[in-house]
């Protein structure tokens, strides 16, 4: 299925939840409103109760490839708080981009229902990348509220989830949830703080106060962690790459405005540090997903057809060469344009 | 020859009639570890929560307020933290006459680790701490959710401890503060330690536990004595503490702990200091090696114009209980249920502090697992399958002293 972002994304308006806000965006209304602690959703209890009320139902997808040293605990911390002894989440669900190691074995010993990618709607073919295990989650959990959380947190904490749960249960208006933190690197054997996300220091945050200063009021928009309503999610094309994040956020900031969004704190978060060379790799697929939506947006009309292969250096005795990395940063629909989902949850577009 | 009616293969031996006592200890035994195996992912989770809080000796505020959370969230009674930080809460009995102490240490050993993440395996849990004494800490906060599961009341109360100041120079101050100050009478305790599933302690070693200081005087005869500062000293004590004779029998040994002095390559070192324990059945010999040490110290420092002096930070009596003790008799009858071979040996935990207040008590492990010590950092490891046997052993010895006479 051929995606075209410009006629989806006009079309998308019409089922928006809410418009975007036409008087001038003041972070600093905003900021205090729809920005959050962990710790103000640490009642459990009340927010179970506020779940039933709503007659809600959670989901919590955790994609993986090769996570056997983190998925265990993730699975051990968030199922043990948030199921069996406060039934805030009704299911709990890892989705495998295919792992070499034990990811899938591990994780099915502790509890979790785990998939692999690409078993779920295996007619649509096969993709790789975190934003295709997260698309495909959609199909295959039940939840109206769903979240994601990374699965290579070394300090994996309950109020990971319901710190992001937490306002899309208080608060109708929001539809998405983002995380924010500390986050310092795992080094050899201790931790630094680091002063925040090398990518969205370097390439989000300017390319965001250039183009959509608003956005700017989300503090970590990168981060892997958040929650939304899957009647927002199941409306926005997902890029199968490092571009996931990055998309929704201008989609949903395009088409329902700030006050669609909320934010939550949750202190701090400590995963493993990537090379400057990865991170080149996540920056160049973000930019394919940025630029393509600021072609469909209408901002730019002649923008170049882009490339697709990052070209890096490394010195090999003494000798520089290039490395070429095809990164092709592909979208997958949205899925409620997908007959199977449309039979299953019984939603149309 | 009438045909014979063939006798059934498996030929009940007085079918009908109720199980043995072995057997329906067993089965008891079988019921209490299924129960604790779907409470698994709960006593991990904690186990983690309170291994990942830094907790060392005179520290452990943290370690202890997240218990005491824990223990109101379930709901227990008289939750509360004493002066010297000791968590408390009690599942109330149905009678409420008699008390039963289960009790673990909060505290660990390394004061300033560099990173105290547990990683989850397959089959085990690795990190700092895990085996001392993360799990016993989670099995206090599990054990009042597996007895709701079961649907057991007791008739005692069941008081769910976890003591600060143990270890170190800490000298089990947390549970001997308890004992004195509880205002309740203990009917006996179980000390919980994380490793190892089928250890049996009720006994417990004599043990001297001391720091020699070795300092330059302050009007020091550098002239008549040398620049050599308090290492060299030092080292002649530590090869005379090597030379004191120790008997196989009664079993006795010194352990040369620690040893720290100086500041610099370049610089004498003003103060060195030795830490050693020592351990014996005797509390005579214990006596004796304190008194040669301290003779050491006088002989070198008279001989060097340094000062030398011992500080005892701890000295406990050997004792404890008789095998043939109720208590022991018991526990082993759970032993044997679950087919654990007891591992019986004298031990220096808390079950001194409880000889000492004259409350019967045992030691005994939840898991199987090892150590890993690297210069400045211990790692441990602990498998996750055995973790319900032991929860089912503690509830089972439990039950069997609360059913029945142990004095």
């Amino acid at each position: 299925m051929k995606l075209n972002l410009r006629k989806l994304l006009k079309k998308m308006s019409g089922h928006a939840p809410a418009k975007p806000e036409q008087k001038k965006f003041l972070a600093a209304d905003w900021l205090p409103k729809h920005t959050f602690h962990h710790s103000q959703f640490a009642d459990l209890k009340s927010l179970v109760t506020e779940k039933e009320r709503q007659n809600l139902r959670i989901s919590l997808c955790l994609p993986t490839l090769n996570e056997e040293k983190t998925i265990g605990k993730e699975i051990i911390m968030l199922k043990s708080e948030l199921m069996t002894r406060y039934p805030l989440l009704d299911e709990l669900v890892v989705i495998d981009s295919g792992s070499k190691d034990q990811t899938r074995e591990i994780a099915s010993s502790y509890g979790a229902n785990v998939y692999l990618a690409r078993d779920i709607l295996p007619q649509y073919g096969e993709r790789h990348g975190k934003g295709e295990n997260l698309w495909k989650a959609l199909y295959q959990m039940r939840g109206d509220i769903i979240i994601y959380i990374d699965a290579d947190i070394t300090n994996i904490r309950p109020h990971f989830a319901y710190g992001l749960v937490g306002p899309l249960i208080r608060m109708p208006e929001v539809q998405y949830v983002k995380a924010f933190y500390d986050r310092p690197l795992t080094l050899s054997k201790g931790v630094r703080v680091s002063g925040g996300g090398r990518v969205t220091e370097i390439q989000i945050r300017p390319l965001f106060s250039l183009f959509f200063p608003e956005l700017t009021a989300i503090i970590q928009p990168l981060s892997g962690e958040y929650a939304a309503r899957r009647s927002a999610l199941e409306r926005l094309p997902f890029p199968i790459g490092y571009g996931v994040e990055t998309a929704h956020l201008l989609d949903i900031y395009h088409h329902w405005g700030m006050s669609a969004f909320a934010q939550t704190d949750l202190d701090q978060r400590v995963h493993r540090n990537q090379s400057t060379h990865a991170l080149g790799k996540m920056a160049f697929g973000i930019y394919q997903t940025f630029f393509r939506r600021w072609r469909a947006y209408g901002y730019a009309t002649n923008l170049p057809a882009m490339e697709t292969v990052l070209r890096q250096f490394q010195n090999r005795d003494g000798r520089y060469e290039q490395i070429e990395s095809p990164i092709r940063e592909e979208e997958r629909p949205p899925i409620i344009k997908i007959p199977e989902y449309q039979r299953a949850f019984g939603r149309f577009p | 020859m009438p045909p014979q009616k063939p006798a059934p293969e498996h030929a009940p031996v007085n079918a009908g009639a109720a199980p043995s006592p072995e057997n329906a200890c067993k089965a008891r035994l079988e019921q209490y570890k299924s129960a604790a195996d779907a409470l698994r992912d709960i006593l991990l989770a904690d186990l983690i929560r309170f291994g990942e809080i830094p907790a060392p000796t005179f520290a452990e505020e943290q370690r202890i307020r997240f218990l005491a959370d824990r223990f109101m969230e379930i709901g227990l009674d008289n939750v509360s933290i004493d002066a010297v930080g000791n968590g408390m809460g009690i599942v109330s009995g149905r009678e409420g006459r008699r008390n039963l102490l289960v009790l673990t240490h909060a505290d660990t050993l390394v004061k300033d680790p560099k990173d105290q993440t547990i990683e989850v395996r397959a089959d085990r849990l690795v990190g700092p701490f895990v085996g001392d004494n993360s799990i016993a800490l989670a099995a206090l906060t599990t054990l009042p959710l597996l007895l709701e599961r079961l649907k057991l009341q007791f008739k005692s109360n069941i008081i769910l401890l976890a003591t600060t100041r143990s270890l170190e120079r800490g000298n089990l101050e947390g549970i001997k503060h308890f004992l004195a100050n509880s205002g309740r009478t203990i009917e006996a305790g179980l000390c919980l330690e994380s490793v190892q599933l089928g250890r049996l302690n009720y006994h417990c070693i004599g043990l001297l536990r001391g720091d020699i200081h070795c300092r330059l005087p302050e009007n020091y005869n550098w002239a008549q004595y040398g620049t050599t500062g308090t290492i060299i000293p030092m080292s002649e004590v530590v090869n005379r503490i090597s030379q004191i004779a120790l008997p196989h029998r009664p079993l006795t040994s010194i352990i040369l702990g620690m040893i720290r002095g100086g500041i610099a390559y370049n610089n004498v070192a003003r103060e060195t200091i030795l830490s050693f324990e020592a351990r014996s059945e005797s509390p005579d010999i214990l006596n004796q090696i304190k008194q040669q040490i301290t003779d050491i110290c006088n002989e070198v420092g008279a001989r060097s114009g340094i000062k030398l002096s011992l500080d005892v930070i701890a000295q406990r009596e050997p004792g404890g209980l008789d095998i043939a003790h109720p208590l022991v008799r018991k526990a082993t009858t759970i032993f044997t249920a679950l087919e654990l071979q007891p591992m019986l040996y004298a031990t220096t935990s808390q079950l001194s502090a409880l000889r000492d207040a004259k409350i019967p008590g045992l030691t005994v492990g939840l898991t199987t697992g090892e150590r890993r010590y690297e210069l400045d950092e211990i790692d441990e490891s602990v498998k996750i399958a055995p973790l319900s046997e032991g929860l089912a052993q503690v509830v089972g010895i439990l039950q069997e002293i609360d059913e029945g006479n142990i004095s």
